[in-house]
């Protein structure tokens, strides 16, 4: 791939061509706020507070969506360009509901983040705030548009990486807002509740029902903080505090994708499932069984031990029992009635090596094309 | 104008305009008495001839091409227009408008004072037939283009014209010509502007509706010199006439084989589709109407990429406004360098503006670049009306400035208004009167742009938002003596950080109206006044003693019963129960009711 040279705040970068100016800085550690951006996504330029300078350009230039050329000098921060941002962030917060206290995004929030980095804490600019009802008319997406600043993030990731489009914006101006089709709730839409519009919500407009109410917001948000503060890792403080709350990262079992998971886990409960962005297969994505079907885990229902059926009824017994009874029941049918007799099928939530070994299992072990899977969650 | 063996030919403006003054019914008794026969006279219509102060407006043709131009018809004048003209052969003084024997005497000097070119057909023929077209030069362009020009000739001599964009931005419409031909690709579309959602702006409507077929012509030319095989008119869906002089044209030309396949007998394809734009002001941006094309919601995108390079589709792309395209046949007709002997140096040709607003003769003006805007507003426009005094023109709508009387010697042209902080827009221009509140006009404009954001970028989202309720509390007698800093404040970042030019533009009226009129936001902030008396919260009325003949005709109209008075004896208004709706201001036959 080509190289380019461009020069940011002084500096000299190589980037492949074709890089945007944002990636640029990014991958070398130069801060650019960005309230719109997303690297899953196709840039927006709508939030305005990437702008840069660019030297020779007629205007402020969207570092998220221009591409970079060879030669270019840039200006990610400069006087004008922090009042600029300054001002931005000071408008998105005249019409935002000053609840940090109570909300459940407050610490991961990207708007509250900005506000801390321009200390503002009261908009000069105050005016009508809008005051939308709350829609939570199923059990995974609630929405409070009131905290929505119109990023376009959960429409651009609906539409885009997951192939749906339940939302798109309506009104214009200061009225402009995302929704569904005529307001329709979202079971009546093409939903898959996929939960990718509240990974990537900036703000805590988008929140998923099922994580709502377990207060480790706020416990984690002390010990990120707390974290920077004393040099720690995340495990190394909550074991010092005494809070029993880490985010274990994990592969998705439900299929062969192999998504990265990172379950965040209070008292030895899963209280919620991310995945971290730009990262494994699924590169921060998941979908409706990675991000809310984690419940199994920690279920009472769940079976710990292998049951034998005796009669009409299950009986438990361990492990060396169990695989005893089932070799001696193949081994007979495969003696009486040959190895065709047998067919072994495997299932999607397992791993691809998992699967490997069972299809040897069957050819090698029993002796028996008959390999098949299940494929259908 | 031929009258086709009879004496002669009468003409009815009939656009829009001239429909809502009541065209219908003159045309409908017009067509009645052709038909029913016994006057020497042809019958035809056409499109707006650009009076709007006077419509609806009759032109009466003779067989030696004389005319005589009639306002204010109705149908029930076409009688005694039928008997002493038509009959008689008697000119009815009273309502002339202007004849072609005395052009500037009269009202004449609203057209004597114009150069038309984009203009050049509209009101002169029927916009529904292409015989009427073809007969007075049209096509002919086109088709010498086609036969014995390359398509690089044609841009060179558009370039040679030096005209630049008429929708606002002004950019030179040869070198943006130049981008979209040198583009690499085999697929490139041709967009034609005609969203024309500036409040104030007719101009584009008024040629849609007079002279369809030069701006097809005008794309055929424009889609050949830039390898463009597919044209789209983007129209707003609020010009049903527009639409429909649009398709019987694009009909004609489908079946004379003007548009489609191997176009007068060339082998160059180009054809042209209609997409109705849904009233959006933004979608006259061009990436908003290109999203809006493909049938997305209509939010505009960054630039680079420009259209040239990565439009419609992905596809190289041009886009010019409908009054740019329209000017494109006589170009090539007359050639770039006979265009070019009009106007300024940066600034070539003529510039169609729309007079509105307190002007005594509002319409469609065309005049070259390089008059003053005095000329215009005085010369074409007769000034304002009897007894006010001029205070300031809008130019260039929601995204232009306001400009004082001070101003008035500005050259109509690109770079010398820009300089002034308005912008030459599209062309409207609206006319302010003393009777006008520069703060309230502000703060119009700017409700409309608020409005009209489509709400993608915070600044213009919510940075209008803010400054719009800024300017209403002032209006309301609610201003606080920062709000001044903070509008320019609000207004420089709005500039700087919007991603289209519907907010980059958008404080605009603002800021030049506290450029050139900031003792008004002072007074109505400091000493609650509004001095042109308009702002209702700050504002009393009362009767003039001294003037009031005591007719009652206040009395009638006002919904809170608060003027009093004796039959022909002066009346009072009592300030505590008046809610100055101002209803009773207009109502008054001798202006005896006085707001400040
Ligand atoms: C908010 C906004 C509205 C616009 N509306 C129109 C319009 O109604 N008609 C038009 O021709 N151009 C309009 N423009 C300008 C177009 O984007 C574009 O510059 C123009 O059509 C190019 O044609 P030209 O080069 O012939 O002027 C608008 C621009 C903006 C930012
Ligand atoms: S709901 Fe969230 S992701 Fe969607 S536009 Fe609003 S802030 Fe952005
Ligand atoms: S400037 Fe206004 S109209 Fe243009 S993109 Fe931003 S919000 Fe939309």
């Amino acid at each position: 791939m080509d190289q380019i040279k461009v020069e940011i705040d002084g500096s000299e970068f190589t980037a492949p061509a074709g890089s945007t100016i944002l990636e640029i800085a990014r991958a070398n550690g130069v801060y650019i706020p960005t309230l719109c951006y997303d690297p899953r996504l196709t840039p927006y330029g709508a939030c305005r507070l990437c702008l840069v300078e660019v030297e020779g350009a007629r205007a402020l230039l969207p570092s998220c969506y221009a591409r970079a050329e060879d030669g270019m000098k840039i200006q990610t921060t400069n006087e004008k360009l922090e009042r600029i941002r300054k001002t931005l962030v000071e408008l998105l917060v005249s019409d935002h509901p000053m609840e940090c206290m109570g909300c459940e995004k407050s610490g991961r929030c990207e708007l509250q983040e900005l506000a801390q980095r321009y200390d503002i804490t009261e908009s000069g600019y105050a005016g009508e705030k809008h005051e939308y009802i709350e829609f939570s008319e199923n059990p995974f997406v609630t929405r409070d548009y009131n905290k929505c600043i119109m990023c376009g993030r959960c429409i651009r990731i609906c539409r885009e990486v997951q192939g749906v489009g339940v939302y798109d914006f309506v009104n214009r101006g200061f009225e402009a807002v995302p929704g569904t089709p005529f307001e329709r709730p979202m079971q009546e839409t093409p939903c898959e509740f996929c939960g990718q519009c509240i990974s990537t919500c900036p703000t805590g407009a988008i929140k998923a029902r099922p994580y709502e109410g377990d207060g480790r917001v706020a416990a984690r948000d002390i010990l990120r903080n707390a974290c920077a503060y004393f040099h720690m890792s995340e495990e190394e403080m909550t074991k010092a505090l005494g809070l029993e709350e880490w985010k274990v990262r994990t592969t998705c079992a439900y299929c062969g994708c192999g998504c990265q998971l990172d379950l965040h886990v209070i008292d030895n409960r899963i209280v919620e499932v991310t995945s971290p962005l730009m990262e494994g297969a699924g590169q921060g994505n998941l979908c409706v069984k990675g991000r809310f079907g984690y419940d199994f885990v920690g279920s009472r229902e769940r079976l710990t031990r292998p049951l034998i059926r005796k009669g009409k009824k299950f009986v438990e017994t361990d492990w060396d029992t169990a695989l005893d009874l089932v070799a001696k029941k193949l081994g007979g049918t495969k003696k009486k009635s040959g190895a065709d007799s047998i067919a072994v099928l495997a299932s999607a939530r397992i791993t691809n090596e998992e699967n490997y070994l069972i299809q040897k299992f069957a050819r090698a072990g029993i002796g028996t094309n008959n390999v098949d899977h299940c494929a259908r969650l | 104008m031929g009258t086709s063996g009879h004496r002669y030919k009468v003409v009815l403006g009939y656009g829009t305009c001239g429909i809502a003054a009541g065209a219908t019914g003159v045309r409908d008794a017009l067509e009645e008495a052709e038909k029913a026969g016994g006057y020497d006279m042809d019958f035809d219509i056409a499109g707006c001839m650009g009076y709007c102060f006077i419509e609806p407006v009759v032109e009466v043709f003779d067989s030696e091409g004389g005319s005589v131009i009639y306002g204010d018809m109705t149908a029930k004048k076409v009688a005694q227009l039928l008997d002493e003209h038509i009959k008689s052969g008697k000119v009815i003084e009273d309502w002339v408008v202007r004849k072609s024997d005395q052009p500037e005497a009269g009202e004449g000097d609203f057209l004597a004072n114009q150069h038309r070119v984009v203009l050049r057909n509209c009101g002169k023929i029927n916009p529904e037939s292409i015989e009427e077209y073809i007969e007075i030069g049209g096509y002919e362009a086109a088709k010498k283009a086609l036969a014995t020009m390359s398509p690089d000739e044609v841009i060179e001599e558009v370039s040679a014209a030096g005209i630049r964009g008429r929708g606002g931005a002004g950019f030179p419409t040869g070198t943006k010509w130049g981008f979209a031909r040198k583009s690499p690709g085999d697929i490139k579309y041709l967009i034609c502007n005609a969203d024309e959602g500036d409040p104030g702006a007719f101009m584009d409507r008024s040629v849609l509706e007079g002279d369809p077929h030069t701006v097809i012509e005008g794309m055929i030319l424009a889609g050949y010199a830039i390898g463009a095989r597919q044209g789209y008119i983007y129209c707003r869906a609020e010009y049903p006439l527009a639409l429909k002089r649009l398709d019987i044209a694009l009909e004609e030309c489908h079946r004379r084989g003007f548009l489609g396949e191997g176009i007068f007998g060339s082998d160059w394809d180009f054809d042209i589709r209609i997409k109705k734009g849904a009233g959006a002001f933004v979608c006259g941006e061009e990436t908003a109407m290109m999203a809006s094309i493909e049938g997305k919601r209509g939010m505009p995108n960054p630039r680079p990429p420009f259209p040239a390079n990565q439009g419609l589709w992905g596809k190289p792309t041009n886009i010019n406004n409908v009054e740019t395209l329209a000017a494109i046949p006589w170009i090539i007709a007359n050639g770039g360098a006979e265009y070019a002997k009009t106007g300024t140096e940066k600034s070539k040709g003529t510039k169609v503006f729309c007079l509105a607003g307190k002007v005594r003769r509002s319409g469609l003006a065309e005049v070259p670049m390089g008059y003053t805007l005095r000329q215009v507003i005085f010369d074409v426009g007769g000034g304002v009306q009897a007894g006010k005094e001029f205070k300031a023109v809008q130019m260039g709508g929601p995204s232009g400035g306001c400009l004082p009387a001070a101003l008035l010697d500005t050259l109509v042209d690109y770079d010398a208004i820009i300089a002034t902080g308005a912008i030459m827009g599209s062309g409207g221009m609206i006319v302010a009167d003393d009777r006008t509140c520069m703060v309230d006009l502000a703060r119009y404009f700017l409700s409309f742009t608020q409005e009209e954001s489509c709400g993608k970028c915070t600044p213009c989202r919510i940075g209008t938002k803010r400054m719009l309720e800024i300017l209403e509390r002032i209006c309301e007698g609610r201003g606080e003596p920062d709000d001044i800093d903070k509008l320019d404040e609000l207004a420089a970042d709005i500039k700087a950080a919007s991603l289209c030019a519907l907010g980059g533009t958008a404080p605009n009226p603002v800021l030049t109206t506290l450029k050139y009129f900031r003792n008004e936001y002072e007074d109505h902030i400091l000493n609650h006044k509004c001095t042109a008396g308009v702002c209702p919260a700050l504002i009393t009325l009362h009767i003039d003693p001294e003037t009031c003949i005591g007719c009652g005709a206040c009395v009638k109209v006002c919904p809170t019963e608060a003027i009093t008075g004796e039959k022909k004896q002066p009346h009072v208004i009592d300030v505590e129960a008046c809610i100055r709706c101002k209803m009773c201001l207009s109502r008054c036959p001798e202006d005896s009711i006085i707001a400040e």
